[in-house]
């Protein structure tokens, strides 16, 4: 035996870990697949056949007409509420950061306010939706407010990870020097963090054009609720020229977006 | 362009040098923002004063979830195990696929341009999609709910570990492979021993991730009739029944926050 050898037999082995974990997944699959089977519907074949003709000759008067009813107005609808959505939630998101930063506040409070943001962040997007719609009434608005609650939790975990690590030391050397806490708020801290939260936050406008874009099966708002109410007519050129727009103007944001947030984080 | 119209502003120093500084873009952007922000208020009927006078509407369906109807959870349980059904499934499966995509895509070890490009949109158009009208789309052609919605979290675990994967694969390094390949080794061996212990951690803890997400995916996706626990969502909200919806809320977090417990512990083992 060489020393080579010697070393590879010498290396720790975790067969009996590996396996134990193996066996418990296997187990896990067997469970999970009772549940499925890939029965298609009697229709299903004729259905899909549908959807792919959809969209390969989409309705392009549907497409590219300019009146309230056309897809891009409702494009630019979605759009909006995902803007004016991500907006309200990095608002909302700042002080509930500040408040479950571990080194700004004392550890329990941190503790009660991440409990907090995990229940904003489970409850499904469609129950705000449902919910604000109670609110305001259906429509964009109800979406605005939804985008917004559900964004709080993502960003608000985010700009936690960029409070807990700003850098001190830049402050006390402003101490010393005589800054006033304003000063120190302005040139010390705000310098640190708002490159952090502009790209989370663009980062999360990206996600939420996708939010946006199902919202509208509830009823508040977004290029939704034609899409369903095309399909539940059987109307598969309708949902062509719609999933088209979608797809296309998602891809175009996420282009833009991953631009920015590299110069935003390069400097 | 920019320095064009607004020239960048000249500093003499003391030692008669003339200095350039740039002028600041963030006036322009935030002009911009600004007026696409009006715009999209005007598109949306954004008003503060609704949401001042008509608030305490969402407070009080608040204080009611807050009373969960403890009963309710007889009801919940084998829905809720659907839920986790459908994700784990989907996520396995879907990860399990992602693999070889994912190596197919990936210019480094298929030197076929178009072959690669191809998947690579794929992927990207998959992911595009929102998991929700896929599943709205399988509902039509999959007769059980609960396979529409396991197709759904499949094709969105593919795009999703796919993409992660073959971005990890093009930027791995490839001296051990190359040296393997001159060894007389197959390209396929050399991706065995020199490529695939190199994304092995990150692989599994993608997938890992992604199923943390697709369990809250699959939560929602009953609404549109795929299965799971969105039907009981739909349900108790159309009978405004909201201690029962609370109590929905709690087991979804429950579950949650223990799989994404679990599953945080195993990701940090890896890497």
């Amino acid at each position: 035996m060489t020393t080579v050898e010697k070393q590879l037999f010498a290396a720790p082995r975790h067969y009996r870990y590996f396996l134990t974990i193996l066996a418990i997944v296997c187990l896990l699959i067997a469970w999970s697949v009772t549940e499925v089977s890939f029965e298609l519907d009697q229709n299903g074949m004729k259905i899909a056949s549908n959807i792919v003709g959809g969209l390969l000759h989409p309705d392009l008067e549907f497409l590219f007409s300019l009146t309230t009813n056309g897809v891009l107005y409702l494009l630019w609808e979605t759009l909006a509420i995902a803007l004016l959505g991500t907006l309200v939630g990095a608002v909302l998101a700042v002080p509930l950061a500040f408040l479950a930063a571990s080194n700004i506040v004392p550890k329990p409070a941190a503790w009660l306010t991440r409990l907090l943001l995990i229940f904003i962040r489970t409850i499904p997007a469609l129950v705000y939706g449902l919910m604000f719609i109670r609110v305001t009434g259906p429509g964009p608005f109800a979406g605005v407010l939804t985008i917004g609650i559900t964004s709080i939790g993502m960003l608000a975990k985010l700009y936690v990870d960029a409070i807990e690590e700003l850098d001190v030391k830049v402050l006390e050397s402003m101490t010393s020097i005589g800054c006033t806490t304003f000063e120190k708020i302005r040139f010390g801290i705000i310098p640190q963090l708002l490159s952090i939260f502009l790209s989370v936050m663009i980062y999360r406008f990206d996600m939420n054009m996708r939010e946006a874009s199902i919202l509208g099966l509830v009823g508040a708002g977004g290029i939704g609720a034609p899409l369903i109410f095309a399909m539940q007519g059987y109307k598969w050129e309708q949902v062509g020229s719609i999933l088209i727009g979608l797809v296309i103007l998602i891809l175009i944001i996420e282009l833009l977006s991953n631009k920015i947030r590299m110069k935003l984080v390069n400097g | 362009m920019y320095n064009k119209i607004f020239p960048p502003k000249k500093i003499v120093l003391a030692n008669g040098k003339v200095v350039v500084e740039k002028r600041s873009k963030t006036p322009l952007i935030l002009l911009i923002v600004m007026i696409a922000v009006y715009y999209a208020a005007q598109a949306t009927g954004f008003s503060f004063e609704v949401i001042f006078k008509r608030i305490h509407e969402f407070f009080t369906i608040i204080l009611q979830m807050l009373q969960p109807n403890w009963g309710y959870i007889s009801g919940i349980l084998p829905e809720l195990m659907v839920t986790l059904k459908m994700s784990f499934f989907g996520s396995v499966i879907g990860a399990i696929v992602a693999l070889p995509a994912a190596v197919l895509a990936s210019s480094n070890i298929i030197k076929n341009r178009i072959l690669d490009s191809i998947l690579k949109t794929v992927l990207s158009l998959l992911r595009t999609m929102p998991t929700l009208v896929t599943a709205l789309i399988a509902t039509y052609v999959f007769d059980l709910p609960a396979t529409a919605g396991t197709i759904a979290i499949f094709l969105f675990t593919i795009s999703y570990v796919g993409k992660l994967l073959y971005e990890a694969i093009e930027n791995v390094d490839m001296g051990p492979f190359e040296a393997m390949e001159s060894t007389g080794m197959t390209r396929i061996q050399a991706f065995r021993y020199a490529i695939f212990p190199q994304i092995l951690p990150g692989y599994l803890s993608t997938s890992l991730f992604c199923f943390e997400g697709n369990v809250r995916y699959a939560a929602i996706l009953g609404y549109v009739g795929a299965g799971g626990i969105g039907n009981l969502i739909n349900e108790t909200i159309g009978w405004r029944d909201y201690s029962s919806l609370g109590m929905i809320v709690i087991m979804l977090v429950l579950t949650v926050y223990m799989i994404e417990t679990v599953s945080e512990h195993f990701r940090k083992k890896l890497i």
